[in-house]
Order: structure tokens, then sequence, then C-alpha cells
């Protein structure tokens, strides 16, 4: 990498994407650069550096919509949404320390990757909150999509498209984002000493239950042994958590009342505000609780019951579950490239689901599929919209999956 | 008026050629011939525009939609994709020369799956099917809208509909977790499943919403959810618009998101109680009803919440339903709204835009003056909650121009939306009745983007032409337009 461009109005975006598309050079794109780690490894000729887009440019609360420069600090949305009482509902998770980078990173990169964390149950990722923007296709054609309005299905919807597509497809300048009330309060229900199986089923339990679950994760003892959090560290066993938030009132109503039915399963306690929220940052970042920066992580979608049959197969490794058993989280320390195998096979044994390889060294993101490889049909669709929107393949090449 | 493509006299001239292919895959009454009985699929919800199709084909099995799109893939027949034919915007318009493909006979509920919360299903299945299937355990399927009861949810996918709970529960598209799909050369592909987001790019995400134009889709999971433990309603009326506005924004910048917030205005209101007895207050220019859902502590509590702001914000007139019975009552005012409309006038045209809330004293007031200078009477109800502004159009087809000077009339309203922030459909689609206003909302190049899109799925352009774009670039020309203005490599850049 031997050049940085670094556009700064729009028109010298479209310009520098377009002479880069006629020239066929390519570019890693980056906000903030919080998120460079995650992914294959790019080899691009330049780096196109979009700092330059940051800032609120809209924000009506009462409209509950917010449009933004796409390399807006997410600690600065965030900060602005608490002073006027609201949030991003999808609850982007701070991967800084996960990456090594240090910070959350930029609301542009937050939606690239569709990050969500525990609230994604109730609430959705960064694509569904993901409403318009501006962009420069990879064929250097500006354009938009979307609109600034929370309810919009005038046309295709291009924003999912590119929510997720990790730069391959084009170079995000402005994004807006919905926009929602943050709770007043909020508190967490612990289970303790449960296994894997029971857990689901108490997590379950919680989420079919009429009191609105906006967190179900569950703790291995030794993971949860790593929790800030007093209640959790001090347990010495596992851990099963279920997030309640709303209206005072309401908080209290729904936790006596969750607490009265699940409490035959095992000893409960609550965790009141601060260490409730807390212990939902821990579990969203990961890295307080899977630290250990030599093992590969993983991160598996799956259907949440079949969490606990995945995890049997790999018992040496470290994992946690959140959205009720939905989401693994698994550090393992050997045999990587036998992993990458075994666990999509396990997947695809158990019915539908994907497995993104999110912290690993660099020879070996080169080496295995880092993301989820699709079959040949869906690979096929994947390569035509390439061409369609990036015809040269300039825009973070190989960043997804080879020759994408 | 709206033209479509012209018919292609080759594919005509080889109808019963293709009829008789069509026969060989899809046996016995699945394909439909004879003209009277075409008849009944000549036109969808936008019953002003009917064309009767060339040949109507009912597959049964994913294998007949296989075969059936290959064949025309191979034969370059178009083909337009229709579910229940319930659409608004006319997306299920057949061609004079293409196949109408239907999906009604893909009506069976596949899996019921509480301990993962989803349901899949075939996707002939209505709308409301989904939640009756599950709603004696307690759970139901979100998005709901009005014509729930007869539209299915393949349709849904395809418009990526909404319905009056969406600000609090999302539309269509927050509440599909997976499909299979036939893309046009007859290929099957999965795309999600039970678990939830994309492992690489989220084509289930484009493929909500694209109005048929990128594959026919045979099966469908989706998202469900508990039902709310208690659900109360409270109307509330205002002297003018704009305190009923002030009102919706005020109990959005309290915190509040209602599980159903809908305003209507005076003439909606009076041809409501008019129709069914409703028990609205007749002496108001605005009208609101507010649905609070969850747990009754919440509920109670927000209630009274709102109570207190439409207070503030003028209200002269507010009733709490007492029981599901009233409940249900404010609400059989609201979603009687349009045949309630349809009985003082002979005919009406729905509109669709959504605006920032904000705006809508502004453009209600604009609406009134743009009807007067058309001369056609507006009537509006409103999806306050997520801006979603219905205009309903009061004309006469009989009378000679009202047809098209509602036309105009819808055209100006719409792009009113646009110029006040807004977009040109919230929930209904853009099918052929938005098509032409398409360029007021984006630029070429932003449709040209849109339309590479396609390209990927359907690049000789045969899935539901002539609809959502009022210019069909060839593929091919799409390709040449690539890459402008790169002469000087970057020109005045800082580098560092």
């Amino acid at each position: 990498m031997n050049d940085v461009l670094r556009p700064q109005t729009l028109d010298q975006l479209r310009d520098t994407v377009a002479a880069a598309a006629s020239s066929s050079t390519t570019l890693e794109v980056a906000g903030r650069g919080s998120k460079r780690g995650f992914g294959r490894p790019v080899q691009a000729a330049r780096l196109l550096d979009l700092s330059a887009f940051t800032g609120v440019r809209e924000y009506e609360p009462a409209e509950l919509v917010l449009t933004a420069g796409a390399a807006t600090p997410l600690v600065e949305i965030e900060a602005l949404l608490a002073s006027k009482g609201q949030m991003l509902g999808f609850e982007p998770p701070d991967f800084g320390a996960l990456l090594g980078a240090g910070e959350a990173g930029s609301l542009g990169g937050a939606i690239a990757a569709n990050l969500a964390g525990p609230r994604r149950i109730k609430l959705g990722a960064a694509r569904d909150h993901f409403l318009g923007g501006v962009f420069v296709g990879g064929n250097g054609l500006l354009f938009k999509a979307g609109g600034k309005v929370v309810k919009n299905v005038t046309g295709y919807d291009l924003c999912k498209l590119i929510a997720g597509s990790f730069g391959t497809l084009a170079a995000m300048e402005e994004v807006t984002v919905k926009v929602l009330p943050a709770p007043a309060k909020q508190r967490t229900v612990l289970l303790f000493a449960l296994n894997t199986v029971e857990a689901v089923a108490a997590l379950t339990q919680g989420l079919n239950s009429p009191h609105e679950v906006s967190g179900a994760a569950y703790l291995p003892a030794p993971v949860a042994a790593r929790s800030g959090v007093d209640y959790v560290r001090r347990s010495g066993a596992s851990v099963t958590a279920l997030r309640l938030e709303g209206t005072a009132l309401s908080v209290e109503a729904r936790c006596k009342a969750l607490c009265g039915q699940l409490s035959h399963l095992a000893a409960i306690e609550e965790l009141h505000s601060m260490n409730s929220a807390r212990l939902w940052r821990e579990i969203r970042d990961v890295a307080p609780l899977l630290p250990d920066p030599h093992k590969t992580l993983w991160r598996v979608s799956v259907p949440p019951t079949t969490g606990p049959t995945i995890l049997a197969r790999f018992p040496e490794a470290e994992f946690y579950a959140d959205w009720a058993g939905g989401l693994l989280w698994m550090a393992v320390q050997e045999k990587a490239e036998e992993i990458a195998t075994e666990l999509r096979a396990a997947i695809a044994a158990q019915g539908t689901g994907h497995a993104t390889l999110v912290r690993g060294p660099l020879p070996l993101r080169a080496a295995i599929p880092v993301f989820q490889p699709p079959d040949p049909a869906v690979a096929a669709l994947s390569q035509r919209i390439k061409d369609q929107f990036d015809p040269a393949r300039i825009l973070n090449p190989g960043r997804m999956y080879a020759g994408v | 008026m709206l033209t479509m493509p012209a018919p292609d006299d080759a594919v005509l001239a080889r109808r019963a050629e293709i009829v008789a292919a069509l026969r060989d895959i899809v046996p016995g009454e699945g394909v439909i011939d004879a003209e009277e009985e075409r008849r009944a699929y000549e036109t969808d919800g936008l019953s002003a525009y009917r064309q009767l199709p060339m040949v109507v084909v009912l597959p049964s099995t994913v294998e007949q939609v296989s075969a059936v799109l290959r064949y025309c893939h191979e034969q370059k027949i178009k083909v337009v994709p229709r579910g229940a034919g319930t659409g608004l915007s006319g997306g299920a318009l057949p061609l004079a020369d293409g196949v109408l493909l239907g999906l009604g006979k893909f009506n069976r509920i596949l899996d019921i799956d509480y301990a993962n919360r989803c349901v899949v299903t075939q996707p002939g299945v209505t709308n409301l099917g989904i939640t009756n299937a599950v709603t004696a355990d307690g759970f139901y399927y979100a998005p709901d809208p009005s014509s729930q009861i007869a539209c299915s949810i393949g349709g849904n996918i395809a418009e990526n509909s909404g319905g009056v709970h969406c600000l609090k529960y999302g539309l269509t598209t927050n509440n599909v977790l997976g499909v299979q799909m036939v893309l046009i050369d007859g290929t099957v592909i999965r795309v999600g499943g039970k678990h939830l987001d994309a492992g690489g790019y989220d084509l289930l995400g484009i493929i909500t919403g694209s109005e048929g134009l990128l594959g026919v889709v045979t099966e469908v999971t989706v998202r469900i959810l508990r039902k709310p433990a208690t659900a109360r309603a409270v109307l509330v009326g205002f002297p003018t618009l704009e305190a009923g506005g002030d009102c919706v924004a005020a109990i959005i910048g309290a915190g509040i998101i209602p599980g159903g917030m809908e305003m209507m205005d005076r003439p909606a209101i009076h041809a409501a109680e008019a129709f069914v007895n409703a028990g609205y207050p007749l002496d108001v220019e605005a009208l609101l009803i507010v649905e609070l859902d969850g747990p009754a502590v919440e509920v109670d509590e927000l209630i009274a919440a709102v109570g207190e702001i439409a207070t503030q914000c003028g209200a002269v007139y507010s009733r709490l339903s007492k029981s599901e019975e009233e409940r249900a009552r404010f609400w059989a005012g609201r979603k009687a709204a349009f045949p309630a409309v349809g009985r003082i006038s002979p005919d009406y045209m729905c509109m669709d835009g959504t605006i920032p809330r904000k705006q809508l004293p502004f453009v209600l007031g604009r609406i009134t003056e743009l009807g007067e200078k058309h001369g056609l009477r507006v009537a509006n109800v409103f999806h306050a909650g997520d801006g979603n502004l219905h205009p309903l159009i009061l004309f006469d087809a009989n009378k000679p121009q009202e047809l098209a000077a509602a036309e105009a009339l819808g055209a100006d309203i719409l792009r009113l939306c646009v110029q006040v922030g807004g977009v040109l459909t919230g929930e209904h689609g853009v099918g052929i009745e938005k098509r032409d206003l398409m360029g007021t909302m984006f630029s070429e190049d932003d449709l040209a983007q849109q339309q590479r899109l396609k390209c990927a799925f359907d690049p000789d352009g045969l899935l539901n032409p002539g609809k959502v774009f009022p210019v069909l670039h060839r593929c091919a020309e799409l390709g040449r337009m690539v890459v402008r203005g790169g002469a000087v490599p970057f020109p005045d850049l800082p580098r560092f």
C-alpha cells in the first residue's frame, strides 16, 4: 500500500473511484479503519480513506431519523442520541478491543459489516435500521438509494445489499438510519449453573413469554468468571441472562413475572441498571469475555435450538451464546483450518446458518473462507451482482470471497 | 395514461404452441387457456387497469415453477408472477404477450417451530392464515396490511408490505427470515433460513420488495412473535390538523412508540362514521387512534401519558377503550375507511406517499389546494406514526376526464411528498402506478444502478417488464455506460 487517497468532497470521491475504475486501480475502502483486520486480507494498490465524510447532517428526534457522513464515529452519534433520550436500536458492538483497533469505528462501518448487538432478537440488525444513503459504486457512478423516512418501498432496497457487503460494491458517503427512544430502565434476570441445553430451553421460555425479553445470553462458568459484574464473576457457575427494558413500572412488573416463571429452573438473581448495562456491553463487545488474542474467534448464526448440538461437537472451544442460542461466539486455539470445515459441516447437518471468522492471524484469513461459502447458485448470483456494481473489481477485492 | 411495453407479435403468433408446451409441464387445470377463464386474472387491486394475459399457469410444485421459468427463459417469453392479486399498484397486471404465473396452489403451511419462533410456509398462504395457525398458542405474525384476510405472504414479500403496526414491529423485510426462490433460468436458490442475517450478500433484503422483477418465491420462513399481553386504544380529536400533527410528534418525542397510531381528517372521519358507527366525533378536524400494546402495567402507564400529551396539544375529544369490543370498534372505522369512502363517491384512488411527519399540516393543506385545482375532493387517512399518508381521491370514472384528473392529482400529490423530503410509496409498491414518477425521486444514475441489480438476476428482462422502472435499459447498454469522467487520475486530491 503506497498511496492514500483522501477525497474531501462527494465529487472528489466520485472522480477518485471513477479514475480507479478506468485504470483498474484496486482500492481498500476504509472509514475509520477500525475493522481492517476483519475479513480476508485485501491486497489493493491504494487506500481509499473516507474519513473526511463525518458529522451529523440532519437529526430531528421526533422524526426518528438521523443522517450523517458515513465515517462519523459511532461514539459521537451515540452521545448525541443519548442527549435526546434516543439510541441506535441495533446496539452496534464496539469491536475496537476485539480487532485491536482501539475504537468502535464509524456508523458506515457498522452498516458495512451489518453489526448487531444482543437486541438483534427484538429490534433487528444494522440492515433493519439503514434507511438510505449516498454512494459511489465501483463503476464510478454516484447514486442514492432509499430515503430519509422510516417507511419506504420505492424501488429495490439497495441499502440492504450494501449493508453487510464490506465495501465490496460501493463506497459510502452519507447514511440515514432509523433511531429509537432509549428505554428508561433495564433489569437482567440471572439463572445460575444451567448446562447449555437447559440454558437454551430457559432462554426460549423467556423469549416465548409475553415479557418482551430484549437480551438472552448464556455464559459458561469460565467465561462468566471474566465478567466485570460481581454477581456474574463470583457466581462460580454458568450464567444464563435475560434482559428486560422499558419504563420503570413495566420493567419491575415483568421482572417479577419472569422470575416467577423461571425460578423453578435454577437459583435466580437480578441485576439492576448499572450492572445490567455493563453485562450486556460485555456480551455485545465480545473481547471482555473471550479476551485471548491468540485464539481464533468464530461468529456463528444458527437456529437457536441447534446451538447446543453444534457446540457439543467442539468440546475444546471456549464459547458463549447470545440471541437465545442463535449466536455463538467460539474461540479456539488449534487446528483452525480443520475447525472451519467441521464447524460449517456441523451447521449444515443441523439446518441453516453461517460461520464467520472474526479474528484470526492474517495467513489464516488468507487460507480459509472467512465468510460462509455460499452454495454454487448463490455464489454465481453474488458474482453477477459484483460484476454489475464493480465490474473492474476495484473495491476491497477479495475481502469477502476470492473474486468478490 | 400509462403505456405498457408493446406486445411481441412473434410471441403472440406462437400462442397455441406455448400453451401446449406449458401443458406438458403443468398438466390438467393448471394451464388456463379459455378467454372467459383468463378474464379472472386481468387485473389486481389497481382495477382501473386491465389486460388479458396471453395464458395463465398455476403450477403446484417447485419443479413445475422451475420448468415453466426455464421454458420461458429459453423461448424469451415474458412472465408476470401473481400472488393473491390484491396489490394496489398494479404489480400483477398481466401482459398481452406474457405468461401469468399464479402461486395460488402453494397454499400449505409447512412447519410451525415455536422453539425457534418461526413459521415455514408456501407463498400462497394468506398473511392472516399464518397468524391464525399460531394464534391458539399465543403467537402472531406482525406485519398486518389491511388486505391481510386475502393477500398472500408471497405477495407481501414481493411488495414488502406494511400495515398499521410497522413503526413498532417493522415491515415484511424486518420479519422474513428466509425464502426459496426460482430464478428466471429455472435455478432454485435458498436464501436465509431459521437463523438471523446473511453470511454473504443480503439477497433476502433485495428480494423483499422487488415486486416480482427478480424471481418467483416458492417458500417463505417468517418470524413469529408472542402476542402482547394487553392492547388498549384511545381516540383523540383535535380542532386543527396542526394540533393533531403536533400531538403525534410530542408522543414520539416523549419516547413512546405506540403499537399503532393512525390519523384521519374530517372527510375520512365522516365517511367512516356514516359507514360503521364507530362512535367517532364529527366536530373535529383531525382524529387520532393511538394504540399501546405490551405488558398491562406499561400500557396503563403510557396510555395515561398519551392522554396528558393530547390535552397539552389542545385535544377537544378523548375516549379510552374500556373493553376489547370497544377497542375493536375504534379500529373498525379506520379499517373500513377505504370502503367507507367508496360509499360517498362512485370511484376513488388511493395514494401512498411517506413524508417527514413534521410536514403533515403543510402537506394536507396543499393537498386540499391541489384537489381544488383539479376539481376533486380528497379524504386523508394517515399512518401517523411512520409518516405514511393515504390520500383517497374521490372521482367518477363515468364523467369525462375525471379519471385523467384524478391521476393528475395523484401524481401532483406524490411529487409533493418527494418535494418535502418524503418518498413515492410507503407500502403499496411502485408497480405501474408510480412507475413514471420514479424520476421525481431518483436521478438517471440512481435508476441505472437499481437496474444493474435486475441485470444480475434477469439480464433479458423477462420477469414483470413494464413495472417499477419508466425506462428499461438493456443490460448491455448499462454495461457501456459504466465509468465516466475518469480521464485525469485522482485530480487535486490530498495525498498522505
